[in-house]
């Protein structure tokens, strides 16, 4: 699904990402972890196209298609999709309103019609109700006055409606109590698929008893360093990253 | 000169027809350049008027002559020559055309983004309607409905042939001639408009939009608005047109009068779509504009305005709250992109007790343009309890934009009580990519978060109205990022 050759990334003509090479394939979850400022945060905002990293060296593929000359939303329209460590405030544009403009967008570029409203209202029931979400947070203003937990449940949400190929949740328990970790968790186990990926970006192992990855990735200075299975990341719990500078 | 009287005017007008030669072209559409008496005199005898109205238009041209062009707006631009204007042009006719294929396709292209139908968008351009009997027979129901309510609405000059006591008491009665530079020159020189009056105790059925006022052909460059709501009476009131006006007279200065009798209502909507000029900022219309209401005891206006168009706004739309708990409201999107200039704001002047007014702008600057919120609350040292509150919020998008905000305060009641707000944002790299990465490009984007900010003002606007406006917030900032 994923195809990560050689990638060097830099902003501001600093190198952050310094060739990494990663695949992950359909029905996979893959969880990259690694130190503050190891490039972990670089790493998800390059696959999903953010101008300004410029890619140096290197490709993105997903399903075979190189991604390097597509623009962020080109890339969301085949699949990728990134929950923000930070998501933003759009004051005045209610969840429904957003998410049903990021749907209609997205079939749009395929050369679908919009979504009938009542179809729409539908997928908004089935799909708030899988992941418990009370309708009422809906019609809300986006992110505007959410808690940590709020916006991150909104997040899987936006997730759950565009059901995309790849998923990458960037830093997704920052900020986040157990409870919170846990209901949003199982709401990505819930959309797991074998025809749909994770990649997980996690400071810390705790996400990880939730969300259990295939594989684990050691992100140090902008280069993979180490990579294992689920046990690495117990291992680095106990260790910290100092063992594999 | 001492009083002039309607004899003094009759000789004159009889002198004069000889003496000057132009009135022998009085049946032309368009009057010489230039401002003086006999061109004030002959709008006035264009339009068939009484005696007193060309007084009064005459007075108003003594009292501009000894007026300033004001130049304390934050605004720039070259002040138009006012001896180098026609002051009266015949409603034109514009050529009509056989279809829609002859119309200016980039106008098209407008009239499709904004949803325009098909027979309105040939009613806009001039196209021949095949569906004529339709249109007719809308007018006339409507006309019907009006009617036998006693409803008046009608272009200022029928009004002021049939309902001369009307106009007579309340014409400048709440701008008066003497108000600012612009409203004065309005007062001598209007030519067309809109008069509207709601009797005692009754609620205009539907909304009364310019729309409906089929004898008038485009909207002209003096405009003349009073609208009268007796006591107990309910109008909501529907002001300009979202599909873009373009426009040879590049000044325009209309006066809207407002009067809300004890208990009465009036909710006016405006959406103004002048012509801004190119992106160079080259040709727009510059827009001078007094509105100002009078709410009795218990009465309510409510000002909502989409500023789009025009290259340079001017424009507060006012409430005198005179009578006790007479609630005032204004609620405003400006939009400026490439170099247009906009000034607006409102005045809320609290003379009653327990007045209550509440001010809701929202500017949006983009390009290289200018946005401005200029406020005043005033309130009267016999006003006890008055009550507002203002929040003003700007957006900026790009670096080379400008928001500003100038609120002033007068308060000499120590019972009032005043709020102000005010925040200023910047669309962010931060939002654009979050939306990107949702499937939403750039533009879809802007709209969108633009749409979320406007959302407390768009609200007041009836409904058919707000979604066109919505369009036209998207379209009135289209190009505005690289």
């Amino acid at each position: 699904m994923l195809q990560v050759n050689n990638l060097h990334a830099s902003i501001n003509d600093k190198e952050i990402l310094k060739g990494i090479n990663l695949e992950i394939k359909a029905g996979e979850v893959h969880a990259i972890m690694g130190p503050n400022g190891s490039g972990k945060s670089t790493l998800s905002a390059v696959i999903a196209g953010k101008e300004e990293y410029e890619v140096t060296e290197g490709k993105v593929m997903l399903d075979g298609e190189d991604l390097s000359d597509l623009a962020p939303e080109e890339r969301a329209h085949k699949g990728i999709f990134l929950s923000f460590q930070y998501p933003v405030e759009i004051p005045g544009v209610t969840v429904t309103n957003f998410i049903k403009t990021a749907i209609n967008e997205t079939r749009k570029s395929k050369g679908l019609e919009e979504l009938p409203a009542k179809e729409m209202l539908q997928l908004i029931r089935e799909k708030s109700d899988l992941l418990e979400i009370d309708r009422k947070f809906l019609s809300r203003s986006l992110n505007e006055g959410f808690s940590g937990g709020e916006k991150k449940r909104n997040e899987i949400f936006q997730m759950a409606m565009l059901e995309p190929k790849l998923a990458i949740l960037d830093e997704t328990d920052s900020g986040l109590d157990i409870d919170a970790l846990k209901v949003v968790a199982k709401g990505v186990n819930k959309l797991k698929s074998d025809k749909n990926s994770v990649l997980v970006i996690t400071h810390y192992q705790r996400l990880l008893d939730y969300i259990v990855p295939d594989f684990v990735h050691v992100l140090y200075n902008g280069k993979i360093v180490k990579s294992g299975g689920k046990e690495l990341a117990l291992e680095l719990e106990k260790k910290g990253y100092d063992w594999l500078k | 000169m001492n009083k002039f009287t309607e004899d003094d005017l009759k000789k004159d007008l009889e002198n004069k027809e000889y003496e000057y030669g132009f009135y022998t072209d009085i049946e032309s559409d368009k009057f010489p350049i230039g401002l003086n008496e006999d061109i004030v005199i002959a709008i006035s005898k264009k339009k068939n008027e009484p005696a007193w109205m060309t007084e009064w238009r005459l007075d108003a041209f003594k009292i501009w002559k000894e007026m300033e062009e004001p130049d304390w707006a934050n605004v720039t631009y070259e002040k138009p020559n006012f001896q180098n204007i026609s002051y009266y042009s015949a409603p034109k006719k514009k050529p009509k055309l056989e279809s829609l294929d002859q119309v200016d396709p980039e106008l098209l292209k407008t009239f499709e983004k904004l949803g325009i139908s098909i027979d309105e968008q040939k009613r806009l351009s001039n196209v021949a309607v095949d569906v004529v009997m339709d249109s007719v027979s809308v007018a006339t129901t409507f006309k019907k409905t009006l009617n036998e309510k006693g409803i008046i609405f009608c272009p200022i000059s029928e009004a002021i042939e049939k309902h001369p006591e009307l106009v007579k008491k309340y014409i400048g009665s709440i701008v008066p001639k003497s108000d600012n530079f612009y409203a004065a020159l309005n007062s001598a020189v209007f030519s067309d408009g809109s008069f509207c009056y709601i009797p005692k105790g009754v609620t205009c059925p539907m909304e009364l939009s310019t729309y409906f006022r089929i004898n008038e052909g485009g909207t002209g460059q003096f405009e003349r608005t009073l609208l009268i709501a007796d006591e107990g009476s309910y109008v909501s009131y529907l002001e300009g047109c979202t599909a873009p006006q373009r426009d040879e007279n590049q000044l325009h200065a209309a006066v809207v009068e407002l009067i809300s009798l004890d208990n009465a209502e009036i909710k006016y909507s405006t959406v103004q779509n002048w012509y801004p000029g190119d992106s160079e900022g080259k040709g727009g219309v510059y827009n001078f504009v007094t509105k100002r209401a009078l709410c009795e005891t218990n009465a309510k206006v409510s000002w909502t305005q989409v500023e789009t168009g025009s290259a340079v706004t001017w424009k507060y739309p006012s409430c005198v709250l005179k009578g006790d708990n007479s609630v005032g409201e204004f609620y405003s999107i400006a939009v400026t992109n490439h170099h247009q200039q906009a000034d607006t704001g409102t005045k809320m002047v609290h003379l009653g007790n327990n007045t209550k007014s509440t001010i809701i702008s929202k500017g949006v600057s983009a390009g290289k343009s200018q946005n401005s919120y200029r406020g005043l609350v005033k309130v009267s040292p016999r006003a006890n309890n008055a009550r507002n509150f203002s929040q003003c919020d700007s957006l900026l998008m790009g670096n080379n934009c400008g928001a500003h905000t100038f609120p002033y305060i007068e308060a000499k009641n120590k019972t009032a009580q005043i709020e102000h707000e005010a925040t200023t944002s910047k669309i962010g790299e931060d939002q654009l990519f979050y939306c990107n990465q949702r499937g939403i490009d750039t533009e879809k984007a802007i709209a969108l978060i633009v749409n979320g900010f406007s959302k407390d003002v768009l609200n007041k606007l009836p409904m058919e109205f707000a979604v066109e406006a919505k369009k036209l917030l998207e379209i009135s900032l289209e190009g505005s990022v690289g």
